[in-house]
Order: C-alpha cells, then structure tokens, then sequence
C-alpha cells in the first residue's frame, strides 16, 4: 500500500457514505454502465459524490490496483466496493442494495 | 487447431479449473463472443467472451464483488482481455433455489 494514490481514495471513500467513480459526471455520462449506476442512485433518492476517471488518469489506474477491479463505474458504500453496473442492477432488482443502504444507515427513498 | 477448436479448449479449461476451484453444484459455461462482434478483443471463430453461471456453497457469506474477484483470479490467464471477457454470475445453493 505505498502508492500515494491509495491515500488519496482512501480519504474520498472515507469522506462521503456513497461514492462513485465514473466516466464522466451524473449530468453527462460518457458510458453507458456509468449513466446506469448514476440512475440507480436516482430512482433510489440516493446523495452521492462523483468523480470522473476520463479527468484523472492517476487516479483512474490508482483504482484498478485499490480495488483490484479492472473496470468502471465503481460504486462505494460506506468505504467498500459494491460493483459496477451489473452487481449494483441486480442488487437493485432482487432488493439487495436496499438492505445494504439500510444496514449501512443511509437515507434513501424507500418507494423506489 | 481450428478457431471453433481454440474456443471450445479454452471453454473446457476454464470448466476444469472452475471445477478444481469451486466445487460447483451447477457449472454453465457459454461462449457469448458473437455478441461482441466489432468490440475491442472479439476474434473470429469465438472463444473471446464468456457468460460463467456457477452455483458452489463456496461463495456463502461472500459479497458479490468478492465472488467475482475469486472466479476471475482463477481463470484470468486464460483470457486475452479479462477485463471485459467473462461475466460471472455466481450463486450459493440457496439463492438459486
């Protein structure tokens, strides 16, 4: 753990409950996988901070080696990776990530 | 070997070693490199891009995330470009019930 962008994605996952790196920003997405977690966190009435990987390449490789996951978006909750678009979709679908927000203590709308 | 030749030994190995690796009650792998005609990795013949279904006990108590790094560790080396290659589903017994 000597990189120094370790550091750096140690204090942002620390900083805000719900954390999502993507490729570009909530309001323009510039994939596709991206625009689905970002509508996700929407329809749930989620608050969540962003940042862009197309903006950052120190950190967008810094990532791939924190989380030891090789692609984006990456959802955090609380400072644990939950998945990309797949795992967090289906995690909607079935109810899961509903219960993990719960667990977790955060304020989501619950008619979504 | 043929192209439709390499896809299928590259299928029957990651059965192997899913086998080896996991135990699994139900082990369904898929060669879905078709649907990624034109996407960066996809070759002719197939063999680029798999669908894994894997129903194992091994993968209680493990998050989603957790399950995939396990299954993908296991196999990276087989693929050319594991980043987008495989897509796991991974399940316990239970959940598939």
């Amino acid at each position: 753990m000597s990189n120094p962008v370790f550091e750096r994605i140690r204090r942002q996952i620390e900083s805000d409950d719900v954390v999502l790196y993507m490729k570009g920003t909530p309001v323009f997405p510039q994939c596709g996988f991206s625009a689905g977690v970002v509508q996700v966190l929407s329809r749930l009435g989620v608050q969540f901070r962003s940042y862009n990987v197309l903006e950052d390449m120190e950190l967008r490789q810094g990532l791939k080696e924190f989380a030891n996951w090789p692609t984006f978006p990456q959802l955090y909750v609380k400072g644990e990776l939950v998945g990309g678009f797949d795992i967090v979709r289906e995690m909607y679908e079935s109810g899961e990530l509903q219960q993990l927000l719960r667990e977790k203590g955060i304020a989501f709308s619950e008619a979504a | 070997m043929t192209e439709e030749g390499r896809g299928m030994a590259i299928a029957a190995e990651l059965e192997r070693r899913l086998q080896a690796a996991f135990a699994p009650v139900a082990l369904d792998i898929r060669d879905d490199s078709e649907r990624h005609r034109g996407h960066p990795g996809h070759r002719e013949g197939g063999g680029t891009h798999f669908v894994v279904r894997i129903v194992s006990e091994a993968f209680r108590g493990l998050s989603r995330i957790e399950r995939e790094r396990r299954v993908m560790a296991t196999v990276a080396d087989l693929l050319e470009k594991p980043v987008h290659a495989l897509q796991v589903i991974a399940r316990t017994p239970e959940e598939v019930r």
